[in-house]
């Protein structure tokens, strides 16, 4: 393990409830500065309620969870923000109500050095010309950027990100890792949930799998394809 | 006064303008009730009840405090709104997490509390409430006379909307209410204190019917149930508004007070069940209300 000092998010035995059902059953997780770990697993077996049990929005949660050093578990939902973290959704929460601009600068900056919009309309040409639409008009793929553009702005050096390449195109999925290389580059720390490791598999410094509610392997990138075979299976690819 | 093809014009305008200002409180309150909802996900039964708090605020400044119209009209709204502040942070916030079924009861549990300290306190009949001298008089439009605190109502409340559809629509602020009312959890999310921006919405929206109170006290009796008749249409303005557009209430909230009016005038009979009428049309047709989103 790195040192202590390096380390940007350390989540220890977290456990998280909807209600009366027990979702996440002590999950163990750390990611360095200028790290990208991913969080692979199946279809419910508990990545986007880790993520969101991290930012405060589930039910009931035990357990520890640090951030840039502080300890979250009592801090209200709208503090951790400010700690510098910035979170993707799954469901890409673009909001309807609001054009592209009015979302891209919706959330507060959290950092003093995010990304200028102009630098943000650098990367995301699209966004640019279709500031003015309603946020909810752009096609999956720039919402997608949309959704992550929104939290470069803020300065957050801690990137949740959840599913960022479901269901798109190929050519944008390329523009997505391109952009995540870019951020790596940047020496943000990333924490990224996907279905399986192919497109994370190149800039991916280490796998977490997650089965049930638990962490079941923990893979990194040079054992990756002495592994691939157990990530197959426990992946259900 | 003379008729052209059997309508009389004089009183015709008389009773557009009745209809004006009834839709100038219409929209003022289902505004109110339409902002509180789009955050809390309630309907706040007491808004009503603080409309009526708002009139009494007015007349008991006038009567013992000295507090002319002018300064109540700043003063009450802050006030009223500042006791929805408290409401909202101790009795509403407690249950929040229950089924929202929970609060709106609260809401009318409060309402009727309200309402009984009134009676209690005052007792049932009217207070007179003298309009200001600047605001009094009669302006000769040509067409027909106007007088001058009818049409003060009137472009208040229309400020007041569009002023706040506005900051809403156009503003930062308006932003985080839109996204609030969308996905309050994300905004949460990203830093924003949603908990504190539900209290000031509640207060906001509950000013507004003080607001109201304070513009009715002139032309209407102060009263104790002048709240509870007044809502019972608003609620019914809501449904054919729906809850889904802020532009939305305020549009339903003043073309059904000039509907009404213009039924005084046709239909006399019909004048104070047509908006129900209108409600009932609009179930049928468009269950979510006319502005509402189909879920
Ligand atoms: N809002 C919710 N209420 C109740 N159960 C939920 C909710 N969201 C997710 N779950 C359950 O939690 C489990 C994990 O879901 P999730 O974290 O979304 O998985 P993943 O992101 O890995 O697909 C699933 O069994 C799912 O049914
Ligand atoms: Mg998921």
């Amino acid at each position: 393990m790195k040192a202590q000092g390096n380390e940007k998010l350390r989540v220890s035995d977290l456990h998280a409830f909807y209600g009366e059902s027990h979702i996440l059953h002590g999950i163990d997780l750390h990611v360095n500065q200028g790290e990208l770990v991913t969080l692979l697993g199946r279809n419910g077996s508990g990545r986007s309620t880790t993520l969101k049990a991290i930012m405060n929005m589930v039910g009931r949660r035990s357990g520890s969870i640090n951030i840039n050093g502080t300890e979250t578990m009592g801090l209200a939902a709208h503090r951790i923000a400010h700690l510098g973290i910035g979170f993707c959704p799954e469901e890409r929460g673009i909001f309807s109500s609001l054009n592209v601009e009015e979302n891209l600068l919706l959330p507060p900056a959290v950092r003093s050095d995010g990304m200028s919009l102009d630098e943000i309309y650098q990367m995301f040409p699209n966004l640019y010309e279709r500031r003015t639409s309603q946020g909810t008009r752009l096609s999956g793929g720039e919402q997608q950027m949309l959704a992550l553009a929104r939290i470069l702005r803020t300065g957050a050096n801690i990137l949740l990100l959840d599913e960022i390449t479901e269901g798109l195109a190929p050519v944008i999925v390329k523009k997505l890792g391109e952009v995540l290389i870019q951020l790596k580059r940047k020496n943000l720390t990333i924490l990224l949930v996907e279905q399986n490791f192919h497109f994370a598999a190149p800039i991916a410094d280490r796998h977490y799998v997650m089965e049930h509610g638990r962490i079941v392997e923990e893979v990194q990138q040079a054992e990756l394809s002495a592994k691939t075979e157990l990530l197959n299976t426990l992946l259900g690819v | 006064m003379d008729t052209i093809l059997g309508i009389n014009p004089v009183a015709l305008f008389g009773q557009l303008l009745v209809g004006l200002i009834n839709g100038s409180f219409y929209a003022l309150l289902s505004l109110g009730l339409a902002i509180i909802f789009g955050l809390l996900r309630i309907i706040n039964f007491a808004q009503g009840a603080l409309y009526m708090i708002g009139a009494f605020l007015a007349w008991l400044g006038l009567e013992y405090w000295g507090l002319s119209y002018g300064w109540a009209l700043l003063i009450v709204p802050l006030v009223v709104g500042l006791f929805g502040i408290l409401i909202e942070r101790f009795l509403i916030r407690p249950i929040a997490h229950e089924d929202h079924l929970y609060s709106l009861l609260l809401t009318f549990g409060v309402a009727l509390v309200l309402q009984g300290v009134f009676s209690h306190v005052f007792g049932s009949s009217g207070k007179p409430y003298s309009i200001p001298e600047f605001l009094q008089g009669v302006a000769n439009l040509g067409f027909m006379y106007l007088p001058i605190y009818r049409g003060w109502i009137i472009v208040v409340s229309l400020l007041v909307c569009f002023g706040t559809w506005w900051a809403i629509e156009k503003t930062k602020l308006g932003a985080y209410l839109r996204a609030g009312t969308e996905n309050a959890r994300l905004l949460q999310a990203f830093g924003i204190n949603v908990p504190l921006m539900v209290t000031l919405t509640f207060g906001f929206g509950v000013a507004l019917a003080g607001l109201a109170g304070v513009l009715a006290a002139p032309i209407y009796s102060v009263s104790p149930d002048m709240g509870a008749n007044l809502l019972i249409v608003v609620f019914a303005i809501v449904v054919i508004g729906g809850m889904g557009s802020i532009g939305g209430a305020i549009i339903t909230g003043i073309s059904m007070g000039v509907i009404e009016g213009l039924t005084k005038y046709f239909y006399p009979e019909a004048s104070n069940t047509i908006i129900f009428m209108v409600m009932v049309v609009v179930l049928l047709i468009k269950p979510a209300g006319l502005f509402g989103k189909e879920v």
